[in-house]
């Protein structure tokens, strides 16, 4: 007996461990032309999985204070060993988790994966996003640099947009009335302790339903299984599905490492509250789309504030957004046309306002 | 008995009270009187700008009869400030405030054609018309009437027309006046008449010449603006324009002999950029070598001391230079030697060179002593701009690769202020201290070089590791691949299509 069978049967004696695995085996995965696209899942999984090992190390050096913020962070990046790498993996890995949580959740909508019986996925896998979004705005802060400092500011200046609440939340937000070290302490915490709490429960139940209701089938894959049973193609979700998803892994592994090493992240300058805020500020790319908008909007529109109203849009549309899979046809066969209509704009529109808010000076 | 005595003293203290207020009020109108008696100027508070104790002016004299005292200075703005005729406002010994009064002499000038027009909104504009004086201040007369006789009678003080040559004395009996100008701005010089009469201008108008510049010349009138008002014909930006307006006139010098290039030459110097594009109001203009109200040319062997009020370090070591003494034994005018006077342009390290623009070899011999020690002193600046240029490329290298080089940067200014300081010495001609300047500089220069270097090592490391970190991820995917395919290859057929697993 190999050590490893050793191991197991230890395990299984105690655990029933075979009894524990047993869904996982048994567990398959649809086989088809678009099967790729259930790899983004895992590897935003995965890049989540470096932000929490490279957040930990990270935090033996970060010392959170107007004071010490940058200068400690200076410190890793100049002086610890390794320290650049870590930094610029965290910073990059931030990105590239942000970019592959919205493609996934793209390519979710498109394929239709959304629909009954997973409705609760797609909730879980929307507010997770959001909490991404919310981890790159508190994250950005924390080396308080110029950049950071002033976007933070803007930032929280929109949030005091919304009508009743928004005063108290960016008060709430700011930890005073202006982005200050408060802010800052404030913006660690809810970067450290509680958005890693709620994303990891809410990850949790992500996956649970996602293994618990399997990988859905395109429609379109599903309407042809149907009419040709035989060319449906299924594969063992361990090892086969296990390991591409492990070789896509590795392939998100050596992007990171290489936009890391050739592209480390910039340190920038440090924040002075009293500098003036530097001509064409704008956010990190994932609020672009938002920002360009919100510059867009007329500041009046009949009597309401234009910034105001383009906030509240966004909130109706963010919350219409969760609730999408309710709005689906209950039928299989015949989803409704005007939803992959409107993921088609909002795609268009999203990436649109992006690059243009990019080029806007 | 206690209550008695406490009534008692009560009494006694309201008594005492009233002593002590009473010599209170005794000592301050005997100190008030004291004061009146012993002045030897008028007192500061005049009725609508005017000195006080103004008896003098009952006869209205023009102001260059007994200009110097204040008592004639009083007449001009007596007269304005107070809707008085000016033989009442003489009696008045009372000061009071400006108040609002009749001024008729606008309802004609305003009207009509210049030069004897004067239209309200360019009067309105006028510093003077600003702090409450009205036309009569200067030119006298009576603006309360609107017979034009009585508003315009000599007899009654009314001086018409200013001459010429009566302007200084005219400004002056007022700028001249340190207790009356107190009032208005008591910071403002009151010496510019005493200025002027030092002044080429001044001196040429007191032998008659009535062409030289008087007060109007350079700060208009009517519409007269205070130097701090950008608009102001002597506004720092504006001054050099100003004096062109004769300077430069081929016409107005010829009489002088005086060259008329100054404008077109400062238009193109260090100075006038500094002025004009970087917007530095305390850059040279005419007024700050020659002087404004006593302007004249620096002599030869003072041109040094002008330059230095500014450049004052370059100042120092001119005066450790053995071209000092040389200057001065050739009646050369230091500074302007090398530099030239109106046409400063931004000094380079090629006026220390042997090309057009080298400055040295137009009094040195090729290859003498003096040229060789030149050579030496250019090769070291050039050295240390040389390393800190390549100190720049090297870091500016590193930080566009991603490198956080950002101390070194901030260092290398470090090396720039040693190059601009060894440059300065240069004035001194002294090896020894340049040779300190230089070595400071390449010693901050040469650690951010390395510094540069060690940080594109440190990325070339990165890059190693990364080629070597990607190939060994490109074969545990090739190897998983690999490993897929083959227990896929394995696997019964059945096992791939659903239900035949199953």
């Amino acid at each position: 007996m190999t050590v490893l069978a050793q191991v197991r049967s230890w395990l299984d004696e105690r655990l029933e461990w075979d009894d524990l695995i047993a869904p996982l085996r048994k567990k398959t995965v649809p086989r088809h032309k678009l099967s790729y696209w259930y790899f983004l899942g895992g590897m935003t999984l995965f890049l989540f999985g470096v932000q929490v090992l490279t957040g930990i190390l990270l935090l033996l050096y970060y010392r959170p204070g107007a004071n010490e913020a940058f200068e400690s962070v200076q410190y890793l990046v100049t002086q610890v060993q390794f320290g650049w790498l870590l930094r610029s993996i965290h910073s990059w890995s931030a990105n590239l988790m942000i970019f592959t949580a919205f493609a996934h959740m793209f390519s979710v909508l498109f394929l239709k994966a959304y629909r009954k019986p997973r409705e609760l996925t797609w909730v879980s896998g929307v507010v997770l996003l959001f909490l991404v979004m919310g981890f790159g705005f508190s994250g950005y802060l924390l080396p308080w640099n110029t950049l950071a400092y002033f976007a933070t500011k803007v930032g929280t200046e929109i949030t005091g947009q919304v009508p009743v609440v928004g005063r108290p939340l960016m008060i709430f937000l700011r930890g005073g009335e202006d982005v200050t070290g408060a802010t800052l302490t404030r913006f660690f915490g809810f970067h450290v302790a509680v958005l890693p709490g709620i994303a990891t429960l809410l990850i949790a139940i992500h996956i649970l339903l996602v293994q618990r209701l399997g990988m859905s089938v395109p429609p379109r894959v599903e309407s042809e299984w149907t009419v040709n049973p035989s060319a449906r193609r299924e594969m063992k979700f361990f090892p086969n599905f296990a390991l591409r998803e492990l070789m896509a892994w590795y392939v998100a592994l050596g992007i990171l490492g290489a936009l890391a090493a050739i592209f480390p992240w910039n340190l920038g300058v440090k924040a002075d509250p009293f500098a003036p805020a530097p001509a064409g500020i704008k956010p990190e790319w994932y609020f672009l789309f938002m920002f360009q908008t919100l510059k867009l909007i007329p500041s009046k529109i009949w009597i309401i504030d234009g910034e105001v109203l383009g906030v509240i849009g966004f909130g109706v549309v963010a919350l219409l957004w969760v609730l999408l899979p309710f709005f689906e046809s209950q039928e299989t066969s015949r989803p409704k046309k005007w939803i992959t209509g409107a993921a088609i704009f909002a795609l268009a529109y999203m990436m649109g306002m992006s690059i243009y808010g990019h080029l806007a000076q | 008995m206690a209550t008695s005595l406490n009534r008692k003293s009560s009494k006694t203290r309201s008594t005492v009270r009233r002593f002590r207020v009473s010599r209170f009020v005794f000592a301050s109108i005997v100190a008030l009187l004291v004061f009146a008696a012993v002045s030897p100027e008028p007192s500061a508070a005049m009725a609508g700008g005017v000195p006080s104790g103004s008896t003098v002016n009952a006869a209205p004299a023009a102001p260059s009869a007994n200009a110097n005292t204040p008592a004639s200075a009083i007449s001009a703005p007596a007269s304005a400030g107070k809707p008085d005729t000016p033989a009442t406002s003489a009696k008045s010994e009372t000061p009071t405030a400006p108040a609002a009064h009749k001024d008729t002499c606008l309802d004609c000038h305003s009207i009509l054609p210049e030069p004897l027009g004067v239209t309200a909104e360019k009067f309105a504009e006028d510093i003077h018309s600003q702090k409450g004086l009205t036309c009569a201040g200067c030119h006298g007369g009576d603006p309360t009437t609107d017979d034009a006789d009585k508003a315009m009678n000599r007899k009654a003080g009314w001086k018409g027309k200013i001459e010429r040559k009566q302007i200084p004395q005219l400004c002056g009996s007022c700028h001249d006046n340190p207790a009356y100008m107190r009032q208005y701005n008591p910071s403002l010089r009151t010496d510019q008449l005493a200025q002027y009469h030092t002044s080429i201008h001044g001196k040429r108008l007191a032998g008659g010449d009535t062409k030289v510049a008087v007060c109007i010349d350079c700060h208009s009138v009517h519409d007269i603006k205070p130097p701090s008002d950008p608009r102001a014909t002597v506004n720092p930006v504006n001054v050099a324009k100003t004096c062109s307006r004769c300077h430069a006139d081929a016409a107005t010098m010829k009489p002088y002999g005086i060259p008329t290039d100054q404008f077109a030459n400062y238009s193109k110097s260090v100075h006038h950029d500094a002025i004009t594009k970087r917007g530095d109001l305390s850059a040279p203009t005419c007024t700050t070598c020659h002087g404004n109200h006593g302007a004249a040319p620096p002599g030869v062997d003072k041109v040094q001391n002008v330059c230095s009020t500014c450049h004052v370090f370059q100042a120092q070591m001119y005066e450790k230079s053995s071209h000092k003494d040389a200057f001065n034994k050739a009646n050369l005018p230091g500074c302007v030697v090398c530099h030239s006077n109106h046409a400063i342009t931004h000094p380079t390290d090629a006026k220390l060179a042997a090309g057009p623009e080298a400055v040295c070899m137009t009094c040195h011999t090729k290859g003498d002593r003096c040229d060789q020690a030149r050579e030496t002193l250019l090769a070291g600046i050039t050295r240390l701009d040389d390393a800190i240029k390549r100190a720049d490329q090297e870091l500016a290298l590193a930080e566009a690769s991603g490198m956080e080089v950002s101390q070194p940067r901030l260092a290398q200014s470090q090396a720039s202020d040693a190059l601009t300081k060894a440059r300065v010495t240069i004035h001194s001609f002294k090896k020894e201290l340049v040779d300190a300047d230089i070595q400071e500089g390449l010693k901050v220069a040469q650690a951010n070089l390395m510094a540069g270097q060690k940080a594109m090592a440190e990325r070339n490391y990165r890059r190693v590791g990364l080629g070597i970190s990607l190939l060994a991820i490109a074969l545990m995917v090739a190897g998983l691949w690999a490993y897929i395919k083959e227990i896929e290859s394995e696997e019964p057929q059945e096992v791939m299509v659903k239900g035949a697993g199953d």
